[in-house]
């Protein structure tokens, strides 16, 4: 079967994740999956943005209060350069370079999870050290459920990635896990991309007021 | 007749349908449970009706009452009307295009066990201490005050069955862009089709916004999140927002498809093409497009202002021109015909006036200051039914009577169902044409009960009446379908012998491969262009070769069920059961599980080879 | 032919506008019957687009049964194939161009009504005291199950009987304290929801010929689905004219503390100030904050036209609604707040109750 048939640098194809149908599916499908997950997204802000600075009483921290530059920008270098990486790891999968392609997405992973362990910090200064949580207020409730559902997908993806890594470590490159490899980093592109927004959303604009 | 078709016992029978992953039999899955559903929300709708016969009634309390109407709006909209479109488009969507499955089969059974699963959990609310009672928008502050665990069903329910839907609609989208067979173009593609694909479209980019607005009312009821409570600084108005944004679009996911069933009538029964495919097409495309731009039609009384309410109100009047597009190509499509009044065609016919109706008043619901009396009143209720009822649900019979042949073979008789027809068509006018004077008379929606002496009594009567007309149509229906599936009598390729489509060139019920080999598609209605020319099939499109067919999986089910198991443990841990949070893990533990197997069990699926194939066709030579 | 089309068209139009006309439902309730400045704008509104509408079904309807009963398959027709048609250009062009003319004509007001009927600027000017210059301001506040309404400019505060001036537009503004509501007087004008976040405003007007005919009551309505007492969430408008109204106001405005004066009452007031007093106020000048303000103010229940909005204004209903709630009136917050009450303690409140009365007749 095509899919499984083992391929050389000299046969390989030039877009390895189209190559089947079920290559061309996935693609497409996951594309759309992603126009949802922008609705999605779109939606967390637009309640962000109702909710911003919305406090029970004036004792509650306020976004201005919250944010700081040094810790955010760092995160947002992190996640960037990890989009940077996976580009990487999936040029080297288009050119049938197996290892290269899982050291590039060992580093993705690495990047994603120092990125994790960021906002793991910042939730819990924002609890300890302003009184900032989940239930202290409508702000609070936003801001936590909007950066949460994007760390929740940057933890999926990792989980993802890594599971793709392990399983296809012995067996290589084939049209069958090509796509999903795709697939894969196509998500990592897509979190990165949101999470511009909720730096510059939450954070930047926040710290302006 | 094929060598895969042996006879089975039932338990392998049901073991089949569990991990089915054939788009015909998910079909028949979405249309059985669908079904099921109907009668469930339609019990409910007699229910109101007994209560609301005479005034002052006590036949259910007030509490009753209002799980009642909202568990026969939730139901209606979410696990009948849409599941059971979804069975004709499993159903018929493929054939039409000439494909053999849709783009993932997995994701297929994935969608339906995730329906099927969050309808239970929503109906298990009846024995578990009560359903939810704030009505099928569930505004936020009645809710949030609700008592018991009635609005968490709701929430969990949907949450699931809402994932299942997505999935599905992601599936056809992909399926109609990748899998159309040789020269099946976009402007070729059956109307139905075509209906299938915006509402698909629709789903995509509507559910997000209602899986947002649940997840909210979730974090808000269990988990102590303040997004809706305004003491904390919290807006109920999101929650009105984020539903509508899903909600006016969710009408038109009903509706489009219903329009796409009526096209394949209108032109099979009349013998005629469509008349103005093309702005046909497009009039679908634009009344999805403008679906999302009226949500805030449903909030002119909320307080939004004039300027809001005046853009939704000229947006709103909008849909009409594409709407009264349709209406007059239908009309078109019979006009210079010969049309045949089959139970199928009956529906149609009556679909044209009760639908005009419904969309009028839709355009009077438009003219927001007139709405301020409208809104919320009995007049909406009647408006909504003749859309829905009108529209959906005389689509969803005539589509079952249509495409019955098709999906299981055989014929439904036609007189027991002109006679469902005429009882349905008249009990829904009795019902609901009376209910909007009754709205302008001053009658809100959504009460348990009204008092003398208000001039409501005969109304409310005459509704009630005409609702006994309707439930003795679906009982008409349910024995019609017992009979013909006890005769059994088979039918061949194109039982209503002027077919149109590419469905009706293969056998009835078709073969689990579809099409032996692709067809050569030359022209909009593909094959009527065949039979004109005096083919009895489909020229093909390629040689008889190997065809790749998915294997079933066992993990749909298994993974749907986890989310079951996994939502009632995140209901009761805010009642500190102890075993709360355990079966909250345990649950996510088999979603994850689930997954997992998965992504790691390759599943290249199997081939039926060309010998086998080719040993058919030598069969069906003897035979 | 087609003359005759049209004036057979134009005969059922105006037969089925003069059904509507003619006024199906109570004048007290129904928006068919207008009794003001806004229900009668709306009800313009709604003659004119049922115009248009009934225009379009007609339309339809012709050529639908033209076609439906020309173009039926005939015997001996069985094998005819119709001409397959394409489409035509210039019926789709006419199909598409005259809806949207007829929506043009239903835009136009269908804006300009948008917006005047949202003009409540009067509200805005205060004196320098902060009351309203020249509108009457009530502020109506809706609760599970009853309505409380506030004259914020006098300081009085009634609930459940509201009480306006004939003839002059009235502006509210609209709240509710625990679930949303909606406040809707059919026969006056159309709805407005009352959210627990943030304030609306319209106004209404009522107008005194049409109130005559209803008695000077019209009936309001929650439109808002808010619990299992939605259905009888109802309250009452009484409408004065100018100089009775005002007299109203000012003997609300002097209302003292009732005192009982016989026997009976005097053992209610008793039972009043143990049971019922920590919610309900006696005084139309109730100074506490809302939020303590938790059942309707009692201060001219006598007065009342029903009781808790949908029962009779009899003793006897008094009694029975004193006596169980929550059979009255399901998941009302009454219930289960003051203890069972003897027959005699029932006796006792009931003229008690009664009694209050405000208005110097």
């Amino acid at each position: 079967m095509a899919a499984e048939q083992k391929y050389t640098e000299a046969t390989w194809p030039s877009s390895p994740e189209r190559a089947t149908l079920e290559g061309k599916n996935k693609f497409l499908g996951f594309w759309l999956f992603l126009g949802g997950e922008t609705v999605l997204f779109a939606s967390l802000f637009a309640t962000y943005l109702a909710l911003k600075d919305k406090v029970p009483s004036a004792d509650h921290a306020l976004a201005k209060d919250l944010f700081e530059i040094p810790l955010t920008f760092m995160a947002t270098m992190l996640l960037l350069t990890s989009s940077l990486t996976s580009v990487y790891a999936m040029y080297h999968m288009k050119n049938f370079d197996f290892k290269r392609m899982q050291a590039w997405l060992l580093v993705t992973v690495l990047l994603g999870a120092a990125f994790l362990g960021l906002e793991i910090y910042e939730f819990n200064h924002y609890v300890h050290e302003f009184k900032h949580t989940f239930t202290s207020s409508a702000f609070g409730s936003a801001f936590y459920t909007l950066v949460g559902f994007h760390g929740a997908h940057v933890a999926v993806g990792l989980g993802w990635i890594l599971t793709l890594m392990i399983r296809n470590a012995k067996r290589g490159l084939t049209l069958y896990n090509a796509p999903k490899f795709y697939v894969a980093s196509l998500y990592w592109h897509f979190i990165d991309v949101v999470w511009v927004f909720i730096f510059t959303v939450v954070y930047l604009m926040g710290m302006v007021g | 007749m094929s060598t895969y078709a042996q006879k089975k016992g039932i338990g392998a029978t049901i073991w089949d349908y569990l991990t089915t992953v054939d788009h015909k039999k998910i079909a028949i899955l979405y249309l059985i449970a669908g079904g099921l559903f109907f009668v469930v929300g339609g019990l409910e709708a007699m229910f109101i009706r007994i209560q609301l016969a005479v005034p002052n009634n006590d036949f259910v309390s007030a509490g009753l009452f209002n799980e009642i109407i909202t568990m026969h709006g939730t139901t209606m909209i979410f696990l009948a009307a849409m599941p059971l479109l979804f069975g004709f488009m499993n159903a018929v969507m493929p054939l039409q295009i000439g494909a053999r499955d849709v783009a993932f089969p997995f994701l297929n059974s994935l969608g339906f066990w995730l329906f099927f699963f969050g309808g239970v959990f929503l109906n298990l609310s009846w024995f578990l201490g009560g359903a939810p009672d704030a009505g099928w928008t569930s505004y936020a502050s009645l809710s949030l005050a609700s008592p018991g665990h009635g609005v968490d069903f709701y929430v969990l329910g949907l949450q699931i069955s809402g994932a299942g839907t997505l999935i599905g609609g992601i599936n056809f989208l992909v399926t109609i862009i990748n899998m159309r067979a040789p020269g099946m173009t976009y402007m070729r593609m059956p109307l139905f089709t075509w209906s299938t694909f915006v509402a698909s479209a629709l789903i995509l980019f509507a559910f997000p916004p209602l899986t947002v607005g649940l997840f909210l009312m979730l974090f808000d009821r269990m988990f102590g999140a303040n997004f809706f409570d305004a003491a904390a600084g919290g807006n109920t108005i999101i929650w009105e927002h984020l539903f509508w944004i899903f909600g006016h679009p969710e009408v038109y996911i009903l509706i489009l498809p219903a329009f796409g069933i009526f096209s394949e009538i209108f032109a099979t029964f009349s013998r005629k093409r469509l008349f103005g495919y093309s702005s046909m097409v497009f009039a679908t495309v634009l009344i999805g497009f403008l679906g999302f731009m009226v949500w805030a039609h449903h909030m002119f009384t909320v307080g939004l202002g004039p300027i809001a309410n005046a853009i939704f109100a000229v947006a709103t009047m909008a849909i009409a021109v594409p709407t009264g597009i349709k209406i007059f190509n239908w009309l078109m499509t019979m006009w210079g015909g010969s049309i045949r009044f089959t139970t199928p065609m009956l529906y149609a016919v009556a679909f044209i006036p009760s639908f005009v109706a419904g969309g009028v008043t839709g355009i009077m619901n438009a003219v927001a200051p007139a709405d301020y009396q409208f809104h919320d009143s009995y007049f909406v209720v009647a408006h909504f039914h003749y859309v829905i009822v009108g529209g959906v649900v005389l689509g969803l019979l005539a589509g079952a009577h249509f495409y019955w042949p098709k999906m299981f073979g055989t014929m439904l008789n036609e007189f027991l169902g002109k006679i469902t027809f005429w009882l349905f068509l008249i009990g829904f006018h009795l019902t609901f044409f009376i209910q909007h004077f009754l709205g302008l008379m001053g009658m809100p929606r959504r009460v348990f009960t009204f008092m003398e002496g208000q001039g409501l009594e005969t109304g409310n009567l005459v509704s009630s009446i005409g609702a006994f007309f309707m439930a003795a149509a679906i009982i008409i229906l349910l024995i019609n379908v017992v009979i013909t599936s006890v005769k059994n009598e088979k039918v061949g390729n194109d039982p209503w012998g002027d077919g149109r489509t590419l469905e009706w060139a293969i056998p009835s019920p078709p073969p689990f491969y579809n099409f032996k080999q692709l067809p050569l598609v030359r022209g909009l209605d593909p094959y009527w262009l065949e039979k004109m020319e005096g083919k009895k099939g489909m020229m093909p499109a390629e040689p008889i070769g190997d065809i790749h067919m998915p294997n079933n999986s066992f993990i749909p089910f298994v993974l749907s069920m986890g989310m079951f198991i996994a939502a009632f443990g995140a209901m009761y841990q805010v009642d500190d059961k102890p075993w709360a949070i355990p079966v909250l893990i345990l649950g996510l533990l088999i979603v994850f599980g689930s997954m997992f197997i998965r992504s790691i069990k390759d599943d290249h699926g199997f081939h039926i080879h060309k010998e086998d194939l080719l040993d058919e066709d030598d069969k069906e030579v003897k035979a | 032919m087609k003359n005759r089309l049209h004036k057979w068209r134009l005969l059922s139009l105006f037969a089925m506008i003069a059904l509507i006309l003619s006024g199906c439902g109570k004048p007290f309730l129904s928006t068919l019957t207008p009794a003001g400045e806004v229900a009668q704008t709306q009800f313009d509104l709604m003659v004119l687009s049922t115009a248009i509408m009934v225009l379009v079904i007609l339309v339809v309807t012709v050529m639908f049964i033209y076609v439906i009963f020309r173009f039926r398959r005939k015997k001996g027709d069985e094998n005819k194939i119709p001409k397959q048609v394409e489409g035509s250009h210039k019926l789709e062009i006419i199909w598409t161009v005259i809806p949207i003319l007829l929506l043009i004509v239903l835009t136009v007001p269908t804006v300009s009504y948008t917006f005047a009927l949202a003009d409540v600027s009067p509200m805005e000017k205060k004196d320098k005291d902060g009351k309203t210059k020249d509108a009457l301001v009530i502020n109506v506040r809706a609760n599970l199950y009853w309505w409380e309404f506030e004259y914020p400019d006098e300081g009085v505060i009634t609930s459940q009987d509201l009480v306006v001036p004939t003839d002059q537009r009235v502006y509210f503004n609209l709240k509710a304290s625990d679930v949303k509501h909606s406040f809707w007087i059919p026969a006056v004008g159309g709805k407005m929801d009352t959210n627990t976040d943030g304030e609306n405003q319209f106004f209404l007007e009522f107008d005194g010929e049409s109130a005559e005919k209803v008695k000077n009551q019209f009936y309001g309505k929650c439109a808002e689905l808010c619990g299992p007492s939605h259905a009888l969430m109802d309250f009452k408008v009484e409408t004065k004219s100018p100089e009775e109204f005002d007299q109203w106001i000012s003997d609300m405005k002097s209302a003292k503390a009732p005192k009982a004066e016989d026997g009976l009452a005097k053992q209610g007031e008793e039972v009043f100030n143990k049971s019922c007093i920590g919610c309900h106020a006696i005084t139309p000048n109730d100074s506490r904050p809302e939020q303590a303000r938790r059942a309707p103010n009692l201060s001219n229940f006598g007065e009342r036209s029903k009781i808790a909005g949908v029962m009779d204004h009899s003793e006897e209903d008094l009694k029975n609604w004193l006596e169980d709630p929550e059979k009255y009136k399901p998941g009302n917050k009454m219930t289960g707040t003051y203890g069972d009450l003897s027959s005699e303690q029932l006796d006792a409140l009931t003229a008690y109750l009664m009694d209050l009365k405000v208005e110097n007749k």
